[in-house]
């Protein structure tokens, strides 16, 4: 099926099996390997992406579905010059070891402190509580996003 | 030995010790992280696997024609091809602790007549696209005859049903430990207590799957392995002799790895197959397991019980521990399953003086996925065994929880400490293990004083608004810094970077970061000046990896010595410049420099000849780090739900190289041991089937469960066995939850007299258990 979307900023246009789903389609067709999989059944959250702003998970979403939507990855939010404030302090607080979640917490909590940049530790914990990290134990994670609610503050989102 | 020969002051840098972000995470936050599914190579074909439905079976018929047929499909291969091509299927080796006698009971890499567990590879497809080999997998006919199981320790035990055709049934191997004479103080021992215990079965569950990318390269003959893992030599060592390959012409490429906590980087089935089946079609090919799969077919660990009784005189000082344990190993011994029976059996009585021991332990085969190492194998477990026994003889005897582990633990003047030696043990020197340094009360004084344990005393037992509060702790040691060597090589050619070849891996503790710390110290250069390269066999010759808390401390050794041959070189090379002796020459920061002041740049120094120096740091002697844990929970007695208030770990690490790394290997693992506590069970049923496929069935810890993990690291007593007063401390958070979590609860329900002897205490479990008084 012939898919179009926008895709950190620019258009992606392919024709895919109606089976892709949007995951695969972003790793696999796009070359976009920042977005990870590691369940394939909607628990882990490795695999976030936005799509119109919204955090979702891309393994439950079929490629044809995203459809003229926007989608935004792990690479849009980054640049090769300097980490992102959010970045910058999951890299200050060793939110990460293995990194393999960290895509997918990166992306959900960008979505979050966007929408909701006064959010309270509580609101963090129970946003994040969809994505799966084995590695760090939340605790550095939770701070980092606690601490990057300033930079996204004083971009004056609401 | 007993005191401190190196102190963090001998060898002061402004890296070592300051808590640096870490290199690796400019690329994983950015996405550009490379794990094995993301490597990419052209013409790419696919495998899936067709794994068996049943526990225990006789394979009658497996028939691929109608699967063959689907366009798309490349070759489906079962264990008659690989017969065909090999002679024989091969077995997986035993990479740890290794007993011949065990050889009739190792995994075939495909299972040929019988299967023995839910998830044992039977066939594999190959395909353009995995899409493509799945729904051919749907295709192919299996014809299995059930057979009767040995589902559990008790049933396997009785040989009833056997596993394998080994006259010594289904538990063929015994460990145990002595020390002193138990029989003796037991039959006069003051006090004495005999208490059962049972420890379920959990995953490692990293959070990237396994994954192989195996290309065969027809030309040269050779074969490159992407996706390789904690042990790379090992590994690529093993494949070359199965395959039949000499090992040069075997490359295994470590890229990012999500996650290894012991299991990931294991030699595995897969591990061969899927190069075979690159070899055979002289292409590239693909496997990437998905999470159901990773559930049945990667090691589990844990599970087992114990029977153990302690001795101790009026005052609570330990007498002696005996007892009798068995570890369930699931169908196969696979590369380490001997690990964690062995460490529960020689271990047990962790940070404490004791002159009295008979352990011993059964490794038990069942009908369930093979079971292997994972963070903290048998130590988790055996310090659960060890500190409920400790805390209920405090209770009978009186004496007060602190107290009675202030008594017992190890003091400077015990060291160096014997821990009983453990046999079977085929290698000698790997019998006897001894602590290293330490003074084990000021960990334990450190965690009380920080956790105001006095002052939340009174809390005990006590109901507030509906729940009772308790208050749990348990001490304990951490093994660290396997030998036999690790290996570093150093080269800088003109106009190039330091570059540093090492046989530690990544799996994502940071290594490349903390190793880059010790080597800009030791060079006086900045860490953005050296490129820090780990893992792949392209790289050595010889490597070791990372698994017993050993990259640090032996990689980091081993970088020590590199950075001292290379400074050696550099002064020679100077001396001839700078007209002065070899020895007169200071090296620092790029220069050399001659007494009179005189300087030659290294650059200057490789401008014909690059250096290459391979530095190596051997040891037999393991660290041992140690610590205290503290734990405030309330339990509500309505739902059996406990929650965790507070929880602070405290552990003497030697030297903490990177504080924030350390911190947070110590928290991390922490919430991995309340996870192994509190959420997780691996649960199969009477017939063998996983009842717990998914992630939505098995529960890990998520960041609403357990907010507040503290951690405090110390750095009081360095080890006198490696060059940078370092222990390995990959596991010592996670050693201690089950100990203090038990105790916790005990004491919050004190009043109903329980006391909690299996894991997991899931609320369900709490809760029958307060039904049950």
């Amino acid at each position: 099926m012939q898919v179009k979307m926008n895709v950190n900023g620019k258009t992606f246009e392919a024709d895919v099996a109606a089976r892709l789903n949007l995951a695969d389609c972003i790793r696999h067709e796009m070359d976009l390997t920042g977005t990870h999989v590691a369940c394939e059944h909607g628990v882990c959250g490795a695999c976030t992406v936005l799509v119109n702003g919204e955090a979702v998970r891309s393994c439950l979403m079929l490629a044809v579905q995203a459809h003229d939507q926007e989608v935004l990855t792990v690479e849009g939010l980054s640049n090769d010059d300097e980490l992102s404030a959010l970045q910058a302090s999951f890299r200050k607080h060793n939110a990460l070891q293995c990194g393999f979640c960290t895509p997918g917490f990166i992306t959900t909590a960008h979505a979050l402190l966007s929408k909701e940049p006064h959010c309270d530790e509580d609101r963090i914990r129970e946003v994040l509580s969809g994505n799966l990290c084995r590695c760090t134990g939340y605790v550095p994670i939770v701070q980092a996003v606690l601490d990057a609610r300033v930079a996204y503050q004083k971009a004056g989102v609401l | 030995m007993a005191q401190p020969i190196l102190k963090p002051a001998d060898r002061q840098g402004k890296n070592v010790g300051a808590p640096k972000e870490r290199i690796e995470d400019l690329r994983f936050l950015r996405g550009k992280g490379i794990y094995v599914d993301d490597v990419k190579k052209e013409d790419v074909l696919h495998v899936c696997i067709l794994r068996s439905p049943m526990a225990h079976g006789l394979i009658k018929s497996i028939n691929t024609d109608e699967a063959k047929k689907l366009p798309g499909v490349v070759a489906i291969f079962t264990a008659k091809d690989i017969q065909d091509h090999c002679g024989s299927i091969p077995l997986i080796p035993i990479r740890l602790h290794h007993n011949p006698l065990l050889d009739p009971y190792k995994q075939p890499v495909i299972a040929s007549d019988k299967v023995r567990f839910v998830g044992e590879a039977i066939a594999l497809v190959v395909a353009k696209t995995p899409a493509i080999a799945e729904d051919a997998m749907g295709l192919i006919e299996l014809d299995i005859e059930n057979l009767d199981i040995a589902h559990n320790i008790e049933s396997a035990k009785t040989n009833a049903v056997r596993l394998f055709d080994d006259p010594k049934g289904n538990s063929p191997l015994t460990y145990r430990s002595k020390k002193g004479n138990a029989q003796l103080v037991f039959d006069n021992a003051a006090y004495t207590r005999k208490e059962k215990f049972i420890i379920q079965r959990i995953s490692a569950m990293t959070m990237e799957t396994r994954g192989v990318l195996a290309q065969w390269k027809v030309d040269s003959q050779e074969l490159y392995v992407f996706g390789a893992a904690k042990v790379p030599f090992w590994n690529r060592a093993a494949l070359a002799q199965m395959m039949g390959l000499d090992k040069d012409h075997v490359q295994l490429i470590e890229n990012d790895v999500g996650g290894s906590f012991g299991a990931r980087g294991e030699f595995y089935t897969e591990d061969f197959l899927v190069p075979f089946v690159a070899k055979v079609l002289g292409a590239t090919v693909k496997w990437i397991e998905d999470r159901l799969e990773h559930l049945m077919s990667m090691n589990q660990a844990r599970d087992c019980d114990a029977e153990v009784e302690i001795a101790c005189d009026r005052e609570g000082r330990i007498l002696g521990f005996r007892g009798h344990m068995n570890y369930d190993l699931g169908a196969y011994p696979r590369t380490n399953g001997l690990v964690a029976p062995r460490n529960i059996t020689q271990f047990l009585t962790g940070p404490y003086k004791v002159e009295n021991i008979d352990l011993s332990c059964d490794i038990v085969f069942t009908n369930k996925t093979p079971s292997g190492t994972l963070r903290a194998p048998g130590r988790f477990e055996s310090n659960f065994f060890c500190e409920r026994l400790l805390d209920m003889a405090a209770k009978d005897l009186g004496v007060d929880v602190v107290e009675i582990r202030r008594k017992n633990v190890l003091s400077p003047k015990d060291m160096p400490y014997p821990f009983p030696t453990i046999s079977p043990s085929l290698i000698d020197h790997t019998a006897d293990t001894e602590c290293d340094s330490g003074d084990y009360r000021e960990t334990l004084d450190r965690c009380m004083k920080d956790f105001k344990w006095r002052e939340l005393q009174h809390l005990q037992g006590q109901m507030v608004n509906g729940v009772y509060h308790g208050l749990g702790l348990s001490c304990f040691i951490e093994g660290g810094s396997a030998g036999p060597r690790e290996n570093a090589k150093l080269r800088l050619d003109k106009d190039g970077p330091v570059t540093f070849s090492v046989g530690s891996t990544s799996v994502g503790q940071g290594v490349e970061t903390v190793l880059t710390q010790i080597a800009a110290d030791e060079l006086e250069v900045d860490m953005a000046d050296i490129v820090m390269l780990h893992g792949s066999t392209t790289l050595l010759n010889e490597g070791w990896g990372s698994y017993h808390s050993r990259s640090t401390v032996m990689g980091g050794s081993a970088v020590t010595n590199a950075t001292d041959l290379f400074k050696e070189e550099v002064r020679v090379r100077a001396s001839a410049l700078l007209k002065c002796d070899a020895s007169q020459v200071s090296v620092s920061a790029g220069m050399a420099f001659s007494p009179q002041g005189q300087k030659v740049s290294w650059n200057d120094l490789v401008n014909t000849k690059p250096i290459e120096v391979m530095g190596t740091f051997a040891s037999h002697h393991h660290t041992y780090a140690y610590g205290c844990s503290a734990a405030h929970i309330t339990v509500d007695p309505k739902t059996g739900r406990i929650k965790v208030l507070d929880y602070l770990v405290v552990e003497d690490v030697g030297r903490a190289i990177n504080p924030l790394t350390v911190h947070g290997q110590l928290v991390g693992g922490t919430v991995q041991g309340m996870s192994g506590t509190l959420l997780e069970h691996i649960v199969h049923d009477e017939q063998g089937q996983l009842l717990t496929g998914s992630l939505a069935d098995y529960l890990i810890a998520t960041s609403t469960d357990f907010p507040i993990i503290r951690a405090v690291v110390m750095e009081q007593y360095p080890s006198p066995l490696n060059p940078l007063g370092a222990k390995g401390a990959g596991e010592g958070g996670t050693i201690c939850v089950g100990g203090a979590i038990g105790n916790a609860l005990a004491s919050a329900l004190r009043s109903f007299n329980i006391e909690p002897n299996s894991l997991p205490l899931s609320p369900m479990r709490v809760w029958e258990m307060v039904q049950e008084t």
